[in-house]
């Protein structure tokens, strides 16, 4: 009896533990107990059918576990990763690049995979890793050095390795890859060091290179003209967060960054393709379908890296397949996600380096709202009105939500600076009277009229906001919805709270003790739902108290 | 560029090394704006080991372009981003363009040397005028001794140069740090208080208040809550005579215990 039973446990806890396949990925929606690529689901919505928590009983949250990351000594190292969690088992990334698999019932460890990157590795703005992403039995996760390293989501063992650049000239990889059907896909980040951008493609079993995609094209390809003389070779245009993928489509969407130099154009006139855009590719071939560029020769560093969400809307009557994008730059876009084309944008933050976008989206400029050798001051500051912390959008309230800094400016100057690998490439700076939070040493000394935090709600079908919640400073916290309702985020003043969808009422508030600069996710265990986020150096489950 | 976070604070010991002083560099042409966020470096970086003038460490003189190796700003730029080995110069995380920045705040404390020459004070009588009629112990405090309502004044002149000193007392409202406002909170019961903002957030405030206690509050239990918009701190200005202020600054400019900056 006990051996027929012993039987049976192990075939249910097999069954339990199926692989990943990419078919799973596909329907991610359609088994919410688990959290399967970066943002949720192929759309990126990061929005939740899970029920159990709702805005009644939120209240009555608590933590359940706590995994404290072993991250060093390095203080640029920020635990900014989104775990994925499948069949109970729990996989995120310590930083910079280590694989930890948790039950993520109680948060004990499985295994570890650690990964020293080289000291080569340049990332400019952290030591971090934002998740994996998986398929079959195989995690993958992209390093600071830009290696690209298939483990055993069982073992814990690599698999392969590979070299896809050179950490030296500051390419470095810091998102969680997009897994489509068979192949693993990621881009690179350095567009503080003049690379040139690319996006690249690899078969999941070999990490064999099957396609790859210039985020700035060459001599003899369309749009290399839109970069003045060999600009284009040290034009930037990174990508470090991870795209989105319509299944029905075949179209994978991916957000470029700024081109290189940061804040001094001179020396690259045009629009300079494809950086701060987004691009629609092939997913099997990853040939260009569309792109939609939102600041055409960003002086501003306003990266376009931000996460494609994609939806279905009733759009003036008819049904669309659309994009959302609040990005960098202010604005606020719907774009049809078929063709690319233009279908509204609005501020969603104080905005005056453009007074408007024209009826194709192109952005109307304001003559002198320009980095200078004096300053400029200009909204949004160089941090953007968002960045790229995950938005939501719920179907269930029609609303898209923007973790947002507003009222917030910098002073932009201009300072000239020629190219060596290895180097940043600026061409000036971004600081000034009111750059950044003013944060030190974890107080918020914060002015309002210095800017602020927001959770913004915006309608999608006309631009509007619908509500905000105020934060004293500003956030670098993803959002999660869930379908009770629920919007979970939190900022850099340490709290990681509950508002309700409908309206932005506060419900819960937790004081998790470091900034959180990661997206929260949920999951569920046996039917008891659990809501994860990384703040500080760990990583925080909560549930119902039972 | 992804997010940027506070920025890392490095000793920065610019140790340079050849033994002929020069103060005939090449120099370039800096903005105003490039030497205030060169200040702001400067004060976050290197004044732990160079201290507010430049000229802590000694035979280098940063604030009057007296220094023993380099020849010119692109060295100075290359010298504190690589650092010098086997000195106690080390290398720093600092972008070109920050680079650049402290160089052009230098060169401007050079320029203005001359300028913002103050008379010469005396030390003792400073402590003096600072212990009495000054009246600065009411507010502040130096080792151990004083209200801890105002800044500590025990590390002032490792932070802070001479002209900076003698302006915040002639001038306290010229520049109110953010860690050093004064807010006045009202209860729902009518209770005011007033004090030092030491934190806040979006649901809470922490402060000192006037009787230097630590208070927190729930923001949802105050009726009003805002920040102090004049300096608590009283000008100098027609208080004390010039001498005064001098002995008053050069007493400030010897008060040099280890703080953080």
């Amino acid at each position: 009896m006990i051996r027929r039973t012993l039987v049976l446990i192990l075939i249910a806890a097999g069954s339990l533990q199926a692989q990943v396949s990419f078919d799973r990925i596909v329907r991610a929606d359609q088994e919410s107990q688990n959290w399967l690529t970066y943002s949720g689901t192929f759309f990126s919505q990061r929005h939740s059918q899970l029920t159990q928590i709702t805005p009644t009983n939120v209240k009555d949250l608590e933590p359940q576990w706590i995994f404290q990351a072993r991250t060093g000594e390095a203080s640029n190292t920020k635990f900014e990763a989104t775990a994925l969690v499948v069949d109970g088992v729990l996989y995120t990334v310590q930083p910079p690049n280590d694989i930890v698999a948790l039950d993520a019932a109680t948060g004990r460890q499985f295994w570890i995979y650690s990964y020293t990157p080289s000291p080569l590795a340049r990332p400019c703005c952290g030591r971090v890793n934002r998740g994996l992403a998986m398929l079959g039995d195989t995690l993958f996760m992209a390093t600071i050095d830009a290696h690209l390293i298939a483990v055993d989501a069982k073992g814990g063992r690599p698999i392969w390795n590979i070299a896809v650049a050179k950490p030296e000239a500051g390419y470095a990889l810091t998102l969680a890859p997009l897994v489509i059907k068979d192949k693993v896909i990621i881009g690179t980040a350095g567009g503080e060091y003049g690379i040139r951008g690319f996006l690249a493609a690899f078969e999941a079993k070999t990490g064999k290179e099957v396609w790859r995609f210039y985020t700035i094209p060459k001599p003899g390809e369309p749009a290399n003209n839109t970069w003045d003389k060999d600009s284009w070779e040290h034009g930037g245009a990174p990508v470090w967060l991870t795209g989105s993928y319509d299944p029905d489509l075949n179209l994978t969407y991916w957000g470029i960054g700024n081109p290189g130099s940061d804040y001094n154009g001179d020396e690259r006139g045009g629009d300079n393709l494809y950086s701060s855009s987004v691009v629609a590719l092939d997913a099997d071939t990853g040939k260009l379908k569309w792109y939609f560029q939102f600041t055409p020769h960003d002086e501003f560093d306003y990266d376009s890296v931000q996460i494609p969400v994609l939806a279905d809307l009733d759009w003036q009557g008819s049904p669309r397949k659309v994009m959302l994008w609040a990005n960098r730059n202010g604005f606020f876009y719907v774009l049809d996600r078929t063709t690319g084309k233009f279908l509204l944008g609005k501020p969603f933050v104080d905005v005056s380096w453009a007074s408007g976008l024209d009826q194709n989206g192109r952005p109307i400029r304001v003559h002198g709202k320009v980095p200078s050798r004096e300053g400029t001051l200009i909204y949004p500051g160089n941090q953007g009105g968002t960045n790229w912390y995950s938005p939501s959008y719920s179907p269930r309230t029609g609303l898209f939500y923007i973790p947002s800094w507003a009222n917030y400016s910098t002073l932009y100057v201009k300072q000239d600076v020629d190219y060596v690998e290895g180097l940043r490439f600026g061409g000036g700076t971004g600081n000034g009277p009111k750059a950044g939070a003013v944060v030190a040493g974890g107080f918020n000394y914060r002015k309002e009229e210095e800017g602020f935090g927001a959770v913004r709600a915006i309608d999608p079908r006309t631009g509007d906001m619908k509500w905000q919640f105020k934060m004293s400073d500003v956030t670098d916290a993803g959002i999660l919805t869930t379908a009770s309702d629920l919007l979970f985020t939190g900022g850099r003043e340490a709290y990681f709270f509950a508002l309700d969808a409908r309206n932005g009422n506060l419900l819960w508030k937790f004081t998790v003790g470091a900034p959180v600069v990661s997206g929260p996710m949920t999951y569920s265990i046996n039917g008891k739902q659990y809501v994860a986020v990384a703040a500080g150096s760990s990583l925080f489950a909560f549930a119902l108290r039972q | 560029m992804g997010i940027a976070m506070r920025p890392i604070r490095i000793p920065v010991v610019i140790v340079f090394l050849l033994a002929a002083a020069s103060s005939l560099l090449a120099q370039q042409q800096y903005t105003p704006v490039e030497a205030e966020i060169g200040r702001q470096l400067f004060t976050n970086n290197c004044v732990s080991c160079h201290g507010p003038e430049g000229d802590a460490v000694q035979g280098v003189d940063l604030g009057h372009g007296h220094f023993r190796v380099a020849s010119s700003d692109s060295d100075l730029v290359r010298i504190m981003r690589n650092g010098i080995p086997a000195t106690g110069m080390p290398a720093n995380n600092l972008s070109q363009e920050q680079a650049k920045a402290i160089v052009a705040y230098l060169r401007s404390i050079a320029a203005s040397a001359a300028s913002n020459a103050i008379p010469a004070g005396d030390v003792s009588r400073g402590k003096a005028i600072f212990e009495g009629k000054g009246e600065c112990l009411s507010c502040h405090r130096v080792a151990g001794v004083g209200s801890r309502l105002g800044p500590d004044l025990s590390g002032i002149g490792r932070l802070r140069r001479s002209v900076e000193l003698q302006s915040a007392l002639l001038e306290p409202p010229a520049e109110v740090r953010p860690n050093n406002r004064f807010i006045r909170a009202v209860t729902q019961n009518g209770t005011t208080i007033t004090g030092r903002l030491l934190n806040q957030d979006t649901f809470t405030v922490q402060l000192l208040d006037s009787n230097e206690r630590l208070v927190s509050f729930s923001k949802s239990d105050l009726r009003e809550f805002s920040f102090v918009t004049n300096s608590p701190m009283p000008s100098y200005q027609d208080k004390l005579a010039s001498q005064d202020v001098a002995d008053l600054v050069s007493y400030l400019a010897s008060l040099k215990a280890q703080v953080n900056p």
